[in-house]
């Protein structure tokens, strides 16, 4: 359920917890775990991350149900976490989500055809200097215009193909 | 302006081991390894400077050092709050991006002050870049031998870890984050015991905002009076302020405490041309919005944005002009603390979602007259009766909006559309 690689990525975080403490990774096995498998959770991954981090499956299901960055349906190959909190509202990110969603032909919470893209509305990602801006990956994108959200959206299309 | 966090924000490389040493950083730390300073030197200049917790509740800082009992003869933890996430602050992601050794040297000298030999940075999920600078100068300390065991020969040891949260506003609040470190949902703790005697893994921590943190060492390279005199009184010391919404030139401000909002609003490139300033959220969106003419008059420092009729916060300054409909910026707040309410305490839980779904209904035309009276009783029934401040933050934007704007609350209900928008 878990690959070698995993193991070894969440050995290292692991790591930094005083012995005996090893499920303060568990947010961390929970996300890696997630990359491996479609971007998802299912609940035997739960399960086993609460086992190779030697705890209970429930204070894993907990964790993995709590924080929002964690997905329990497949959401596609790439999550755009477009900000709507008050500085990017302001700034005209209403208008842009449903630009975006449009150009996508999904609405927020939905998975595009080709599994590629799906829209999520996020609460505020502290980057409000740069509003409106959203997150894709590891990666943020700000001062987002129609333009700017053409061009990054094309580029993971063309990226994908 | 740029005195202390941002110090080495207009150089090449601000973030590298090599410009930050080349700015006087790590003397400090030096000095400590070589024994020419000790906890309570530390402590008083940090009470004289004036520091006050920069993460929004405004906690003296050299005080809280003072509170840690460090001699007892257990693992004690030093830990750093980079769970920035009230809308409307970006500072926090900043200085790790741009600064982070100032956040490195200055929880180093925590954990000197304090005997604590193990820290850990707590950094929300989604900022992957600022984690990963903050990693790769931590990589750098542990390199040129400023992080580890038994440093210089000396008997002090400090070991730092980054550790990364996964989307939980709750997170920020200084217990929930001890949960979250270890393992667990973000559900904040009763307080007593305080986390300075029962904190991380049971054990005496103190956690600060990476603000705070990356301000101590320059204080203490320049002396706690040369920090308090950049302020005023009861406000000492420069501060980061987040100027966002509606001006031309929205970004992070390091200022001294007490400069008036007009001149943070002038650097901020002033409001969009041809329109005016409505309102302003001084301190991220928990605190009290204010009208356009008490902003003006207002002074940005502890006193002077509580005498305007709001706090100072994290410093997160939400500018708003007449384009805003307040009714839709309310539900939007009211939305996100709905969102963000951990559930473990009914008030909060049920009144946030309350507070929510009657906002909601008016935005969509199906207000009642009754619906502020309403708004205003539920408000007053989550203020101080949950654990933690969230509900406390849930509630007072409501209060202010509608103290403050009222009139146009009413025309929504009574008209079913914005009295702005139309």
């Amino acid at each position: 359920m878990i690959s070698n690689k995993a193991k070894k990525q969440i050995d290292i975080w692991v790591a930094k917890y005083p012995e005996g403490r090893q499920s303060s990774a568990v947010m961390e096995a929970l996300k890696i775990v997630q990359a491996e498998n479609d971007n998802s959770l299912t609940t035997e991954a739960i399960q086993a991350v609460a086992d190779y981090l030697d705890m209970p499956g429930i204070a894993a299901a907990e964790v993995a149900t709590f924080y929002e960055n964690y997905n329990h349906k497949p959401v596609g190959k790439h999550t755009i976490r477009f900000c709507h909190n008050i500085s990017c509202m302001l700034n005209g990110a209403d208008d842009l989500i449903v630009y975006l969603e449009k150009k996508l032909g999904v609405k927020t919470g939905e998975v595009t055809k080709d599994s590629l893209i799906n829209v999520k509305k996020v609460e505020c990602l502290g980057a409000c200097v740069g509003a409106p801006m959203f997150q894709i990956g590891d990666q943020y994108y700000e001062n987002l215009t129609t333009d700017k959200i053409d061009e990054i959206v094309d580029g993971l299309r063309k990226k994908s193909k | 302006m740029n005195e202390v966090c941002f110090k080495t924000l207009d150089q090449k490389k601000s973030w590298s081991l090599k410009t930050y040493e080349a700015n006087g950083g790590y003397s400090v730390w030096r000095k400590i390894l070589k024994g020419e300073l000790t906890p309570d030197q530390i402590i008083d200049e940090l009470k004289t400077s004036g520091l006050r917790g920069r993460g929004g509740a405004g906690f003296p800082t050299g005080l809280k050092w003072s509170f840690m009992p460090r001699n007892a003869d257990v693992q004690k933890y030093v830990v750093c709050n980079s769970d920035e996430g009230e809308p409307g602050t970006c500072k926090d992601r900043d200085i790790l991006r741009y600064n982070p050794h100032s956040v490195i040297e200055g929880m180093a000298i925590g954990s000197f002050v304090m005997n604590a030999t193990k820290g850990y940075n707590y950094i929300r999920g989604e900022f992957m870049e600022p984690f990963y600078r903050f990693e790769g100068a931590l990589k750098e300390a542990y390199d040129a031998g400023l992080l580890g065991e038994n440093l210089d020969g000396s008997s002090v040891s400090f070991d730092l870890y980054a550790h990364l949260g996964a989307g939980a506003y709750i997170c920020g609040e200084e217990t929930a984050l001890l949960e979250s470190l270890e393992g667990k949902k973000g559900q904040p703790r009763f307080k007593p015991p305080f986390p300075a005697n029962i904190g991380l893994f049971g054990m005496p921590t103190t956690i600060n905002n990476t603000e705070s943190f990356a301000s101590v060492p320059e204080i203490l390279a320049q002396g706690g009076q040369w920090f308090a005199d950049i302020g005023v009184e009861n406000s000492g010391g420069c501060k980061l302020f987040s100027v966002t919404g509606h001006v031309n030139e929205p970004a992070n401000f390091e200022v001294p405490m007490g400069i008036p909002f007009k001149d943070l609003l002038e650097m901020a490139g002033g409001i969009r041309e041809g329109r005016t300033l409505k309102a302003v959220i001084p301190g991220g969106s928990s605190t009290p919005v204010l009208t356009a003419d008490a902003a003006m008059a207002m002074t940005m420092d502890y006193d002077g944005i509580e005498k305007a009729g709001s706090m100072l916060g994290a410093g997160s300054v939400i500018i708003m002009d007449d384009t805003t409909c307040m009714v839709e910026a309310l539900t939007r707040l009211a939305h996100f603390y709905y969102d963000e309410s951990c559930g473990q305490c009914t008030p909060c839980r049920e009144g946030t979602g309350w507070l929510y779904r009657v906002l909601k209904r008016i935005m969509d035309g199906n207000g009642k007259a009754d619906d502020i009276d309403l708004l205003l009783g539920v408000q007053d029934k989550i203020i101080g009766n949950t654990i933690c401040a969230l509900g406390d933050a849930a509630a007072m934007p409501v209060e202010s909006f509608l103290r403050n704007f009222r009139q146009e609350f009413e025309y929504y209900i009574e008209h079913g559309k914005s009295m702005v928008k139309g």
